[in-house]
């Protein structure tokens, strides 16, 4: 009996320790001694090398022949070298179908033709990672990012989220948009929906995550619900999840809304989080006439960016190597695309040299974490 | 030596159950003769009953088991009836309350929050009516109405966070949801919404109080566990007729630390303590929101949350830009 029971009490703490991230950490203080400012980093996340493909060659000229001289129907990279274009679609190639090759996005009788839907994409993604470059420095400042930064040599981004389904109407099956364990939420019961929340709608209309009463005594201007709060507590979780940091890397807990006490990092994100929602809505968004059904999450919505596309889990994608300054092609100015409505080739399903399971949509807003 | 160090109470006594004092007049009778069970002897008194429900104790269970039961159908239904993932997932499922549409409205869709506000019902007239039973079961024995008087306190706080408060704010949606993780949610959401709920001087009370009661039983457990080989787990008798435990206990302290309870005064300490948690915290919540909106900004207008060097961010919502 005495055995048995040291056997069980010695398999409870063993078990009680599964939860425990055992792995050496780093803690650094990023703030005002004494107010709880500490940084903890788990070493080997920390120091994991991420994969930067260098250049295939080296960055050819910028000056000769223009592209659109040489080629037809470019729409964003015309006022490139043509040695520039060839150097970019080389590129393009490799970080994100480097088994499919040109074809995936070419109909190779017709470079030209927008007839493969990929193509349409593709170049509606070149002017968003213009846009990143050109109009987004407040966050990304002068790194920039590539079509690596999010594609990492897959078609789709490991890390995307699409508009979870709508709750029920009844009580039968309605978990009220919440009370289910997904990685988004850090695993909690609160709403599932912040990504949406937030990090969709229209670019121009400023959609704040802030909660607290800017006064200390009731106004008619603070009338945020303890409910609605849960949004914003659950898309912090999400960002804190993506860059691998805890609250402090931001934010003073002393009080989580006060700008004067914040770190820099603060300001970097609210920008970043500006530029995730006019990533969504300016750019994937006008793409939903264009991706095909498979796709598609189950609300028909293309699959979206988060602040885990990019950032996988470091507060610096890849470490902050600033592998865009090879790229010439992805800094200029990002002009304006047509999108076709619809797209003449029949629209398939992956053939099974495209992995389908890393193109499935993640259960409601959750992106798995790297 | 270790004869008085036990997990377990080491003996038990078994004979004729213990009726107790006869009922006043009018009293309904107890149910049953009373029994003996050894592994509740362990931990506490091997007998069991006779007990005493009367209407009060009946209607209570009734309302208290109809509360249970709309808690836990609802966050069934919410996994399509599948009783495996109610088991696995039920430390995440919830009944939330309606939400910021239906204002404080009692008339909500059932699936809505309107089950929020029955089960919240129902769950309320269980705690009154067994509040009441407290009351009158220590009047018909001829105690003092101390137990009665505490459970209040913590109903004050049940109250305030479900109804009393939401009353105030004019919304249900301030309320708890039922479920074990979505209220701890909400609680650390009421914290963030608030302005930090740690410059709530009622919260402060409130955590002292807290911390305090904790102490104080440790301190009272400990020390009449210690005397126990005089007899001093019979501190009842020792209110009256003090012997050698009671002495030891109490010079054990004025030794130690110059001062010590009496066998009066130390549940008087524990039972103030213990109140006020409670009443403390009640007011805490119910100031929050009602009278003041953000208790950071609240506590440095009185000099009570310190300054630190600002870091010089400025909150870009301010400089006149979405972003770009």
């Amino acid at each position: 009996m005495r055995r048995i029971t040291a056997i069980a009490l010695a398999a409870l703490a063993a078990l009680s320790l599964g939860g425990c991230e055992l792995s050496h950490k780093v803690s650094g203080q990023n703030g005002y001694r004494g107010t709880g400012m500490d940084q903890v980093t788990v070493k080997k996340v920390a120091m994991a090398k991420d994969e930067v493909p260098p250049p295939p060659y080296d960055p050819p000229s910028t000056d000769g022949p223009r592209a659109k001289e040489q080629f037809q129907n470019l729409q964003v990279l015309g006022d490139e070298s043509a040695e520039q274009l060839s150097y970019t679609m080389a590129v393009m190639t490799a970080w994100v179908a480097p088994k499919e090759g040109c074809n995936y996005c070419h109909n190779p009788n017709n470079m030209a033709s927008d007839e493969l839907y990929t193509k349409v994409v593709a170049r509606r993604m070149l002017q968003m990672t213009r846009n990143i470059n050109h109009n987004w420095q407040s966050h990304v400042a002068q790194t920039g990012v590539t079509c690596w930064t999010c594609h990492r040599g897959q078609a789709v981004p490991t890390n995307h989220w699409t508009m979870p389904p709508a709750p029920p109407s009844g009580i039968i099956g309605n978990r009220h948009g919440q009370d289910d364990p997904i990685a988004a939420t850090g695993f909690s019961s609160l709403p599932d929906a912040s990504l949406a929340l937030y990090l969709t709608g229209d670019p121009k209309k400023d959609q704040n995550i802030r909660v607290q009463a800017t006064a200390a005594h009731p106004s008619p201007a603070d009338k945020t619900s303890v409910m609605q709060t849960e949004n914003s507590y659950a898309v912090m979780i999400h960002v804190s999840k993506a860059l691998g940091v805890n609250c402090t890397f931001c934010h003073n807990a002393q009080a989580f809304g006060a700008w004067p006490i914040s770190t820099p990092k603060r300001a970097k994100a609210w920008y970043g989080i500006r530029m995730v929602r006019e990533t969504n809505g300016q750019y994937i968004g006008s793409l939903t006439s264009a991706f095909p059904a498979y796709r598609k999450g189950p609300m028909g919505d293309p699959f979206k960016v988060s602040c885990a596309t990019c950032h996988q889990g470091k507060n610096k994608p890849m470490g902050g190597y600033p592998m865009a300054k090879d790229y010439h092609a992805l800094w200029g100015a990002p002009g304006n695309a047509t999108v076709p409505a619809t797209f003449p080739t029949p629209l398939q399903a992956p053939t099974p040299t495209q992995p389908v399971a890393s193109a499935a949509p993640a259960r409601g807003a959750a992106t798995p974490q790297g | 030596m270790t004869t008085y160090q036990n997990i377990f109470t080491q003996v038990q006594l078994r004979g004729e159950p213990e009726m107790g004092v006869a009922l006043p007049p009018g009293s309904e009778e107890r149910i049953g003769q009373g029994g003996f069970v050894h592994l509740l002897g362990l931990v506490g008194q091997a007998q069991i009953g006779p007990i005493y429900l009367g209407w009060t104790g009946i209607f209570a269970l009734i309302f208290g088991f109809t509360a249970f039961e709309i808690i836990g159908l609802n966050m069934l239904a919410s996994v399509n009836w599948n009783p495996i993932q109610f088991v696995r997932l039920l430390p995440w499922l919830s009944l939330e309350p309606p939400g910021p549409q239906y204002g404080f409205s009692p008339f909500v869709p059932l699936a809505k929050g309107g089950w929020w506000i029955i089960a919240g019902f129902c769950l309320t007239t269980s705690v009154m009516l067994w509040w009441v039973r407290t009351y009158t079961r220590a009047r018909a024995l001829g105690m003092g109405t101390h137990v009665a008087w505490a459970f209040l306190s913590a109903i004050w706080l049940f109250l305030v966070l479900g109804f009393i408060r939401p009353f105030f704010m004019g919304s249900w949606a301030e309320s708890v949801p039922f479920g074990i993780f979505p209220h701890l949610d909400w609680t650390a959401a009421f914290s963030i919404r608030y302005g930090n709920l740690f410059y709530n001087p009622f919260h402060c009370f409130s955590i002292a109080f807290l911390y305090g009661s904790t102490l104080l039983f440790a301190m009272h457990g400990a020390t009449i566990l210690a005397v126990g080989r005089y007899g001093g787990e019979r501190e009842i008798e020792q209110i009256t007729d003090r012997g050698t435990a009671s002495e030891r206990a109490a010079l054990f302290w004025r030794w130690t630390m110059g001062f010590n309870a009496t066998m009066e005064s130390i549940h008087r300490w524990a039972w103030w303590f213990a109140v006020l948690t409670t009443l403390t915290g009640g007011i805490g919540i119910l100031l929050t929101g009602t009278v003041v909106d953000n208790w950071y900004l609240w506590a440095q207008q009185h000099g009570y949350a310190p300054h630190y060097p600002a870091t010089g961010v400025i909150d870009p919502a301010t400089l006149g830009s979405t972003g770009k």
